[in-house]
């Protein structure tokens, strides 16, 4: 199988997000309305309690607009390959899917390269141009923190597609996702920090979540730009990212094979 | 009629039992994790924005339990743009029932009553625990603010779906009004700047859902110095704000053109 296959399974991803144009600059205005309102809500919250968590309040802006940036590229919200999947799975068109010449889950990790790709220079970049503009925000200065900052969006990426493949792959197992779709949703929000940073969470709850992969989503990226600032470590962080990517794309892959085999298509 | 389309969907959603009970409590759930995050900014805090956390429950109770009702009963305004797109929206149309009943009977989700129990129950204990001074005028303004809240946000659900009579790809836009209000009012208007609180009073009028009414039950002074009379306006702006998303909605309708196919 050729580069060049995934090359354009990625590039068909994302041109099937571009054809959308109203829906992307609908996409923009949420997000950055999301994106002033929990600003304010952050500056009440460090205002009243300066360097909480180890943020100043730049570093707390630039985390709210960062999060923004990073739901629809990392998929947060979900949607996506899951609705796609189960609703595959459930017409029979899965049939199709699985006598393709490529490894299923190659072909849907490049297809989401492609989406995330979009939704980072449109929904990302977009929505924190406004925010650098109507708040400060803390930037850092070494090129170096821009390249490992960049290395853990894409970590971030894949393992948001890894945790809703494998979502989708639940229904080879039972039939209507849309519960654990949910779960997994609430999971991904909270967990993340996209809500709140976690280094504001109270102590068992963040080793809770220290525990779990969700924070390589939005906070571990996060931590990595905002090194200069808080003196974080950044490598144990991408290490961590790589940890939970390889696992979970291993996860997906035994899975797929067990799926291949339960698969029964009904109807003719 | 709208009672037998959101039953028959109720019937459907009962299909599947276990994704029924899941959907519904991790709906409770992720509602509720709004105000975990309220829970964890006030252990670092005693006030936010001039509140206590139980004035906080008060006014994010109001605000949820609002938007909650309007979800529930008009939430599927929100996937117009889809029947917009693949022409669906000319049979509700040819149907000898209005539109808007069909578009909000459509997909009827019962577990969406998640959110506002969710919401009522924060409400129920922010009310308890928040030193109010009760007078019969002060129920009264809480109970017409539960009413006219639910409309304020039915009201934006239909301008949204109004609105993708025209862009119907734009359907998000209308999240940042309905969802975006919502995280928006949450929070005391105090801590955003005047600009914002001017927009929500006079444009958006949100902040008649749970803001001004919630200024009058718990007896705090207005940070803002706008009228006092705004505290028990809601029903008023309520009444208008459904006059505009009525009108907008049939003009919409009036200049609908089908995809043809």
């Amino acid at each position: 199988m050729s580069a060049s296959l995934y090359a354009g399974l990625a590039s068909r991803g994302f041109r099937r997000y571009a054809t959308y144009r109203s829906a992307t600059l609908a996409g923009i205005f949420t997000n950055t309305v999301f994106g002033v309102i929990i600003s304010y809500t952050y500056i009440a919250l460090w205002v009243e309690r300066p360097q909480l968590g180890g943020y100043g309040i730049a570093q707390a802006l630039t985390f709210a607009w960062v999060a923004q940036a990073l739901i629809m590229p990392v998929g947060l919200f979900g949607g996506g390959i899951v609705a796609d999947y189960s609703e595959r799975v459930r017409s029979g068109a899965v049939a199709t899917d699985l006598q393709r010449p490529a490894p299923l889950l190659a072909v849907r990790l490049a297809e989401d390269l492609g989406r995330a790709a979009y939704a980072l220079l449109t929904r990302g970049i977009a929505p924190m141009l406004v925010g650098a503009l109507l708040f400060p925000l803390a930037w850092p200065s070494s090129v170096s923190t821009w390249l490992l900052f960049a290395l853990s969006i894409t970590l971030a990426v894949v393992i948001g597609f890894a945790l809703r493949y494998l979502l989708g792959l639940l229904a080879f197992w039972i039939i209507d996702t849309s519960g654990p779709a949910s779960m997994l949703v609430v999971l991904q929000i909270f967990a993340s920090g996209s809500a709140l940073p976690l280094v504001t969470f109270p102590g068992v709850l963040r080793r809770i979540c220290e525990l779990l992969p969700f924070r390589c989503l939005v906070q571990v990226p996060c931590d990595v730009l905002l090194r200069e600032d808080t003196g974080t470590g950044s490598l144990p962080l991408i290490g961590l990212q790589l940890l939970w990517a390889a696992a979970l794309l291993g996860l997906g892959a035994l899975l797929t094979r067990a799926a291949v085999r339960t698969v029964v298509v009904q109807g003719g | 009629m709208f009672g037998a389309i959101a039953g028959a969907w109720v019937r459907a959603g009962f299909t599947y039992r276990t994704s029924f009970v899941v959907l519904t409590s991790t709906g409770m759930i992720l509602t509720f994790l709004d105000f975990a995050i309220i829970l964890i900014m006030f252990s670092h805090l005693d006030a936010l924005g001039g509140f206590t956390l139980t004035q906080i429950a008060v006014l994010y109770g109001l605000s949820g339990f609002a938007i909650g009702v309007a979800d529930l009963l008009l939430g599927n305004a929100e996937m117009l743009g889809q029947r917009v797109r693949d022409g669906t929206l000319d049979q509700m149309l040819v149907r000898p029932v209005p539109a808007l009943v069909q578009v909000a009977a459509d997909r009827f989700a019962l577990r969406r009553v998640g959110r506002v129990l969710q919401s009522g129950a924060v409400l129920g204990w922010g009310l308890s625990a928040a030193p109010i001074d009760w007078t019969p005028l002060r129920v009264l303004v809480l109970a017409s603010a539960l009413v006219c809240g639910s409309l304020i946000f039915a009201s934006l659900f239909v301008l949204g779906g109004a609105f993708q009579v025209f862009a119907g790809d734009a359907s998000e836009v209308a999240n940042a009004f309905t969802y975006g209000g919502n995280t928006l009012t949450q929070y005391p208007l105090a801590i955003y700047p005047v600009e914002v609180v001017r927009a929500v009073t006079f444009i958006v009028p949100l902040a008649f859902v749970n803001w001004y009414p919630a200024l009058y039950v718990l007896g705090v002074d207005d940070p803002f110095d706008l009228p006092a009379a705004f505290q028990v306006a809601s029903p008023v702006v309520a009444a208008l704000f459904v006059a505009v998303a009525a009108l907008t909605w049939r003009t919409a309708l009036r200049h609908y053109r089908s995809t043809g196919s």
